[in-house]
């Protein structure tokens, strides 16, 4: 959804730290990303291979690690992995509120010369 | 510009008719946009020294062609925001500062947002003061039928680009005298895409539904209702006539979106107006009682 101003931000963030680190090169990018930011990772890796042009990390690649959702339901009190973007409790199908886990988007770190 | 969706070629946005980035505003002259990546890029580097020998071990070249020297990895850790979340969080700042309530309406085209803001700033009354942005690929035709409450308006011509920003946020306000609004109510560009990806700085977004466009839109757009604090069911005066499945509806915007808060509207008759004008007065004294907490 907003997959290109994030590949831009973490762009930059890799960018400065590489530099302060004083890498000349980037070759990997690491994200984790949570199942319930609706981010879809070919995207990210789309807009990566736009914008990535120009920069330290002109050859780097992207490798997302996907967080599973986890969310709890208030009804059955136990925490369930729902699918996709809707957080209903399989067992009693409400709705949860609650996400305890899946919200990550992150940059964890850099592979760098 | 919208790499988003890819819906247009980056058109000049205009404000009143002035190109945008002509318009003065103290929220974005003379201000870069905080870099987050800045202020913690020395942890960042202590953290690489840190770890460097670890790492080292870790990744040894053993992909065939010769290097001198290894690949090493720095450990960053940091939550990602984009330029847009950055200049939002100015904005909202701002706005509290100025102790305006700014509320974001979003829905597809044609889905009764000006009608609704019509009739909600005649609903509020003369005591509640209220300006709106307003913002359309073209023409300003919308702005002149909410200039006819008396509210201030101003345009935002985004010519082919298919959402708000908050920079375009930051320069509309540029001219508008917050100090006297107590409400700002910004009328997003009609799409059910691009616009929910993109903060405003808004206390409050709502996203509209009308009874016309079926009830399984929250399914098939889900970020536009997933990110909504509130949803407007407008049009429900021709909810018999469309067939219009209210349980289903309800239960869709449900499923996506757990915790909004819902409202069955017709700005047409009036049917809904007022809770939907209390919720918004509530919303806003709450809001006022959390910021002026010490
Ligand atoms: N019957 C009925 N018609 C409505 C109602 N609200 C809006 N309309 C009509 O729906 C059409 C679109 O309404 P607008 O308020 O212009 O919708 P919008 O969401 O601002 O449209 P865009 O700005 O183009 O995205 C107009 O013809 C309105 O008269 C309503 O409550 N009942
Ligand atoms: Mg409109
Ligand atoms: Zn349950």
């Amino acid at each position: 959804m907003h997959e290109v101003g994030i590949v831009q931000s973490a762009l930059d963030i890799a960018e400065s730290q590489a530099r302060a680190a004083g890498a000349t090169k980037i070759h990997e990018i690491r994200l984790r990303i949570g199942q319930m930011t609706g981010i879809v990772p070919e995207a990210l890796e789309h807009a990566m291979t736009v914008l990535r042009g120009g920069t330290l990390a002109e050859n780097a690649e992207l490798t997302v690690e996907y967080v599973p959702a986890v969310c709890w339901c208030v009804s059955c009190e136990k925490e369930f992995a729902p699918k996709g973007l809707f957080g209903e409790c399989p067992d009693c199908r409400v709705p949860s509120a609650d996400i305890r886990r899946g919200m990550e988007l992150e940059i964890v770190s850099l592979e760098v010369d | 510009m919208c790499l988003e969706c890819g819906c247009g070629l980056p058109g000049p946005t205009r404000i009143d008719g002035k190109p945008a980035d002509e318009v003065s505003s103290p929220l974005v002259e003379g201000v870069e946009a905080p870099n987050h990546s800045h202020t913690h890029s020395h942890d960042g580097y202590t953290h690489s020294h840190d770890h460097l020998h670890d790492h080292e071990h870790d990744h040894p070249h053993d992909h065939g062609h010769d290097h001198s020297h290894t690949h090493r990895q720095i450990d960053v850790h940091q939550a990602i925001f984009t330029a847009n979340d950055r200049l939002a969080e100015r904005n909202r700042g701002f706005f509290r500062g100025m102790e305006v309530f700014v509320v974001n309406v979003v829905s597809s085209p044609g889905s009764g947002k000006t009608m609704l803001l019509t009739k909600t700033i005649e609903a509020l009354g003369e005591d509640m003061h209220v300006g709106v942005i307003v913002g359309d690929l073209e023409t300003d035709n919308d702005a002149r039928r909410l200039r006819t409450t008396g509210a201030p308006v101003v345009q935002i011509s985004t010519g082919t680009l298919c959402h708000l920003d908050a920079e375009m946020v930051a320069r509309a306000v540029g001219g508008m005298d917050l100090k006297a609004l107590d409400i700002l109510v910004i009328e997003n560009v009609g799409n059910l895409v691009c616009p929910s990806g993109f903060d405003l700085g808004e206390d409050l977004r709502v996203a509209l539904l009308s009874v016309t466009e079926g009830e399984d839109k929250p399914l098939k757009y889900p970020p536009l209702f997933r990110f909504a604090d509130a949803v407007v069911v407008s049009k429900m005066d021709l909810a018999v006539a469309c067939e219009f499945d209210r349980d289903a509806a309800l239960d869709n915007i449900r499923r996506v979106n757990p915790r909004a808060d819902v409202f069955e509207v017709s700005a047409k008759t009036g049917e809904g107006m007022d809770a939907w004008r209390d919720y918004l007065n509530r919303m806003r004294t709450r809001r006022g009682s959390l910021t002026s907490r010490p």
